[in-house]
């Protein structure tokens, strides 16, 4: 059969699901964070699957790229409100971080 | 069964096993070399699909900087150091109701991929280098987007500074 | 130099003690000590430029009338609030008296403030107070002179409440501010009647309305009242008899306020408001003029004898001087009243900053005897300060023979022209109390400012403190050397016994009353010899001013008016105005005075070469009166001071016996005749009765019909209530329970846990995705 535009996409959802799943269940933040770029990375794929069967041609590569720089920007942030969190509460356990609480 | 299926396949494996790995380690140490195969193996499969410059960017920035920075923290917010430090769970109720919303998302991606029928245009041709078309297409259509992201980048860099500064 | 560039220099040295205000107010704090030195630096070009100012108004343009702006401001309904600067001879003079004497406080308050903790605080009062007082001076109405002279008030309280954390202080400053509001709604409801018929605040156009014959009401009376409500005004500021009480306690402020504020500038804006309005003033309104400040010259001067504070005693003499001056002007001796403002405001500025150089000294010699319970200002604990403070005591002493109006000094000029007005007036009115009054109060001047130098200077010391008084440093005493060279003579007119032909009083002649003749007096009426010149002088202003269609329909009347005598051709003038205004009116237009009269008139026909052109009863009155007047106040001037050497040098006769003599004429004086407790026991305490009454009319009567109302509409909600209860609040609450329930199940979720959140967005995207395929 060939390989075609569903098995990347089966596959970036297998990758969308185990980020989801790695979000909900992990406490640690930076483990969220890397759950996190298993999903970009997911996302990616389409766009980048797209790209070369969808006839979306190159701009689904570009696309790609922009998400590229969105997660890097994303990551530096994150990283910095994490590297906060932790000078405040001496862990970072999103789970424990519950002023939010109703 | 060809050379580009095999290859394929094998990268499919990679990511899916070191995406595993990630989430189910309960080392963050390991969640994060997991990471790492994950990144390698999106990036074998931007080239199966003929995006060369996009696996070369995915190695480049994921696994040369994204990386990095995330290993930096996990040293960084851990008072421990080694490779013991370990990420619990969240609880069992939110785990099971996880799994489950998980599973089912899964099973309806999947079912929903299937299914669909995409309107494809029959693709002839397509470019064996993908550098030139992206440089033209960046600097010209989407200049302004590629101006934005820039500004993006500066001004998450400087807040991400200022934020994790000490004290304040 | 252009009048326009006089206009804008003044304008200048309007707005650069604003500027500092502004400045030190946002950055004091951080510049400290340098906060001064830019205050006194910016006064210092303020005083230069004023300088120029003057120099180029009383040479160049002295005969010219007042230069001056007008700007549109406001556009009420048809009629237009104009406002404006302007500079004649009395503003130029006026421009240097404050900046000179603000600079002088400036500089003398870097050492005196020196270790004051709000020192920039200070400074930036000084700028703000500096900034409304030349607004005053240079405004050329009197909307303008309104705002500053609030402005002015505003800025005395806050530096004579600058030591606020006391409560005397604060105290004072409350009630300055409150007694100088009564006098202010005076002069709020004059500027009321005058622009209510003149529709305009300009000096020039309101007195062109007066000369042309147009009246508030058409009634004199109202013209009088008008003048008197208007000097109501000048009685708050310049703390004249009834509302003198707020100036002696303004002392609590700091000394150099003391002497910039109550003593030389803002209590003479009092003064200068009388001179500015004093051609509105009728016959009637001067003579109310005249005993104000009779009263108040010599109900102050009595005061002043018995006190011991240092600084209320110069309070006393300020307010008894500022009553001389009112007394000055209501006479009609419009240039000695004006001439006592300039020289007073010399003197008095330099007592009080020898007085705070005394009293420096004495807190310095305090401190190092680490002796804080005494009184620094008690002149008891002085003498003997001849020795130990020698500058300060020469200066002094020249202000106090200035003051008591010894000849050679600038003092006795003025008080010389004052006291020979109030013969003059004295002998044509009737009204002999004035010159009673005024002569009495020069005696007592020189005795009581006598008593106060020998008390604190002659002798020995009376205590260790004031033994060990120093002099102090060229920061104070640059200022009272300055001020006591102004006390002689020669700044004025080169001949010491008569003022008359000195610059200046060429320079501030009377400008003569535009009061109809038949409210004024008779002899402050103009009387002429058939002297042509001046006929046509009048007649060219007139026809310049007259529009051409007035001027065509009445071209035969105004051809007979050349013949006619000038007095005759003013009432003429105000009958054009007036029939054009009733024709216009007949249209059902706005009658506007403007087009119909001639203001050019008010200054030409009396400078035509600097001489007076036009001579009254009262002029030569006057001149007659001089030479009695200079030997009677030389007379009452040594009695005084021969009576207080005697009493206090050379101790002949004891002090004590005489007050034994008379007890209840020194409790008197000693407690002020009573006035504060007066004002307790009638107008405060009437307006607490007062506001008793009508709490208890409020509580009983008014409250008891609100009551009845109540119980009424109790009755009927008892009625509602139940119904309201059982049902309206049955299915409030219910509402509200169910609420309580949804929101309890509701707040379950919400466990502040992002993941939770999370998980329940997938349920609904899957949700979604369900329902979709």
């Amino acid at each position: 059969m060939g390989i075609g535009l569903t098995h990347f996409l089966i596959l970036s959802g297998i990758l969308f699901s185990l980020g989801i799943f790695g979000i909900a269940t992990r406490k640690n933040a930076i483990l969220v964070l890397m759950s996190l770029e298993l999903i970009l990375n997911s996302a990616n794929i389409n766009f980048v699957a797209f790209s070369r069967f969808g006839g979306v041609n190159i701009e689904g590569q570009i696309a790609a790229l922009f998400v590229i720089v969105l997660a890097a920007a994303e990551v530096a942030v994150a990283l910095a409100i994490v590297l906060n969190i932790y000078q405040n509460y001496h862990h970072v356990n999103v789970d424990e971080i519950n002023q939010m609480k109703g | 069964m060809n050379t580009l299926e095999l290859v394929f396949y094998l990268f499919a494996f990679i990511v899916v096993l070191s995406a595993m790995g990630v989430v189910f380690s309960r080392k963050l140490m390991y969640s994060a070399f997991s990471l790492l195969f994950t990144f390698f193996g999106v990036a074998g499969l931007y080239a199966v699909l003929n995006a060369d410059f996009l696996a070369v960017v995915q190695i480049m920035i994921y696994v040369g900087g994204i990386l990095v920075l995330i290993i930096f923290g996990v040293m960084l917010t851990s008072k421990v150091t080694g490779v013991d430090i370990v990420s619990g769970g969240t609880g069992k109720t939110l785990y099971i109701g996880s799994t489950v919303v998980s599973a089912a998302m899964l099973f309806f991606l999947t079912y929903l991929y299937n299914t669909v029928n995409w309107h494809l245009p029959e693709v002839t041709k397509y470019s064996e280098t993908s550098l030139d078309a992206i440089g033209n297409l960046l600097l010209t259509k989407y200049v302004l987007t590629f101006l934005v992201a820039a500004i993006l980048l500066l001004i998450a860099f400087i807040g991400a500074a200022l934020i994790a500064r000490k004290g304040n | 130099m252009t009048p326009d560039t006089i206009l804008n220099l003044s304008i200048a040295i309007l707005f650069l003690p604003l500027l500092t205000f502004i400045f030190l107010v946002f950055f004091g704090k951080k510049l400290g000590r340098v906060s001064g030195y830019i205050g006194t630096a910016v006064l210092g070009i303020d005083l230069i430029l004023a300088i120029i100012v003057a120099f180029q108004r009383l040479t160049t343009y002295v005969a010219e009338p007042m230069l001056q702006y007008k700007v549109d401001w406001l556009y009420l309904g048809n009629q237009t609030v104009s406002i404006g600067v302007g500079v004649d001879n009395l503003t130029a003079i006026m421009l240097i008296v404050v900046t000179l004497i603000s600079f002088l406080v400036h500089f003398f308050s870097l050492e005196y403030m020196r270790d004051d903790e709000n020192f920039p605080r200070f400074y930036a009062y000084l700028g703000i107070f500096s900034f409304s007082m030349l607004g005053i001076v240079i405004a050329n109405n009197f909307l303008n002179m309104f705002i500053f002279w609030e402005l002015v008030g505003l800025s005395s309280y806050l530096l004579i409440g600058f030591w606020f954390h006391k409560d005397s202080a604060a105290d004072a400053g409350k009630k300055a501010f409150i007694t100088n509001r009564i006098g202010d709604l005076g002069f709020l409801f004059g500027l009321m009647i005058l622009f209510h018929t003149y529709g305009t605040f300009m000096f020039d156009d309101v007195f062109g309305f007066i000369k042309a014959g147009i009246l508030p009401f058409d009634s004199g009376t109202w013209l009088t009242a008008l003048g008197i409500l208007v000097f109501a005004g000048a009685i708050g500021k310049s703390a004249q008899f009834p509302l003198h009480v707020w100036l002696p306690d303004a002392m609590e402020g700091p000394t150099p306020v003391s002497a910039l504020i109550h003593a030389a500038t803002m209590v003479a804006a009092g003064v200068y408001l009388t001179a500015r309005i004093f051609p509105m003033f009728t016959a009637d309104a001067m003579i109310f003029v005249a005993y104000v400040g009779a009263l108040t010259a010599i109900i102050a001067a009595t005061i002043a004898i018995t006190q011991f504070d240092f600084k209320r005693v110069l309070a006393y003499s300020t307010v008894s001087q500022l009553g001389y001056m009112v007394m000055g002007l209501g006479v009609g001796a419009f240039t000695s009243g004006f001439m006592h403002l300039v020289t007073h405001a010399w003197f008095k500025a330099l007592l009080f900053l020898a007085s705070g150089s005394v009293i420096h000294a004495m807190h310095t010699a305090m401190h190092h005897a680490h002796n804080h319970d005494m009184d620094a200002q008690d002149i008891r604990n002085m003498g003997g300060m001849r020795k130990t403070m020698p500058i300060t005591y020469l200066t002094f002493l020249f202000a106090t023979i200035a003051i008591s109006g010894i000849p050679f000094t600038s003092g006795f000029m003025s008080k010389d022209g004052i006291l020979a007005g109030t013969l003059a007036f004295g002998n044509l009115t009737g009204h002999w109390f004035i010159p009673i009054a005024g002569f009495g109060a020069a005696a007592i001047t020189a005795f009581y400012m006598f008593r106060l130098t020998i008390v604190s200077f002659h002798g020995k010391p009376k205590t260790e403190i004031a033994k060990h008084t120093k002099e102090n440093n060229f920061l104070i005493l640059v200022p009272l050397i300055t001020l006591a060279i102004l006390t002689f003579w020669f700044f004025y007119s080169p001949n010491p016994f008569g003022a008359d032909k000195g610059w200046f009083h060429k320079a501030t002649q009377s400008p003569g009353s535009v009061v109809p003749s038949k409210y004024n007096f008779s002899f402050n009426v103009p009387v002429h010899h058939g002297e042509m010149g001046h006929e046509n002088v009048m007649h060219s202003g007139h026809e310049e001013s007259m529009n051409n269609a007035v001027h065509e329909q009445h071209s035969e009347m105004n051809m007979a008016m050349h013949e006619q005598h000038s007095e005759m051709n003013m009432s003429m003038q105000g009958h054009h105005a007036e029939n054009q205004c009733d024709e216009e009116k007949a249209e059902g237009e706005h009658c506007k005075y403007a087009e119909a009269a001639p203001f050019q008139v008010t200054h030409v026909d009396r400078y035509a070469d600097g001489e007076l052109k036009e001579h009254t009863e009262f002029t030569e009155a006057l001149h007659h009166a001089h030479i009695p007047a200079m030997i009677l106040s030389l007379i009452v001037a040594f009695s005084g001071i021969l009576v207080a050497f005697v009493f206090y040098q050379f101790k002949v006769y004891d002090i004590g016996s005489i007050i034994n003599m008379y007890p209840w004429l020194y409790k008197g004086s000693f407690n002020k005749w009573f006035f504060d407790e007066m004002y307790q026991a009638t107008v405060i305490n009437g307006t607490v009765g007062l506001g008793k009454v009508i709490a208890w009319f409020d509580l009983n009567i008014i409250d008891g019909v609100v009551n009845f109302t109540a119980a009424i509409g109790r009755g009927l909600s008892k009625v509602t209530a139940v119904f309201d209860f059982r049902i309206i609040d049955g299915l409030v609450n219910f509402s509200a329970w169910i609420s309580g329930l949804l929101g309890k199940a509701l707040r379950k979720p919400q466990t502040g846990m992002i993941q939770t959140y999370l998980v329940l967005t997938v349920i609904g995207i899957l949700a979604l995705i369900f329902i979709f395929i």
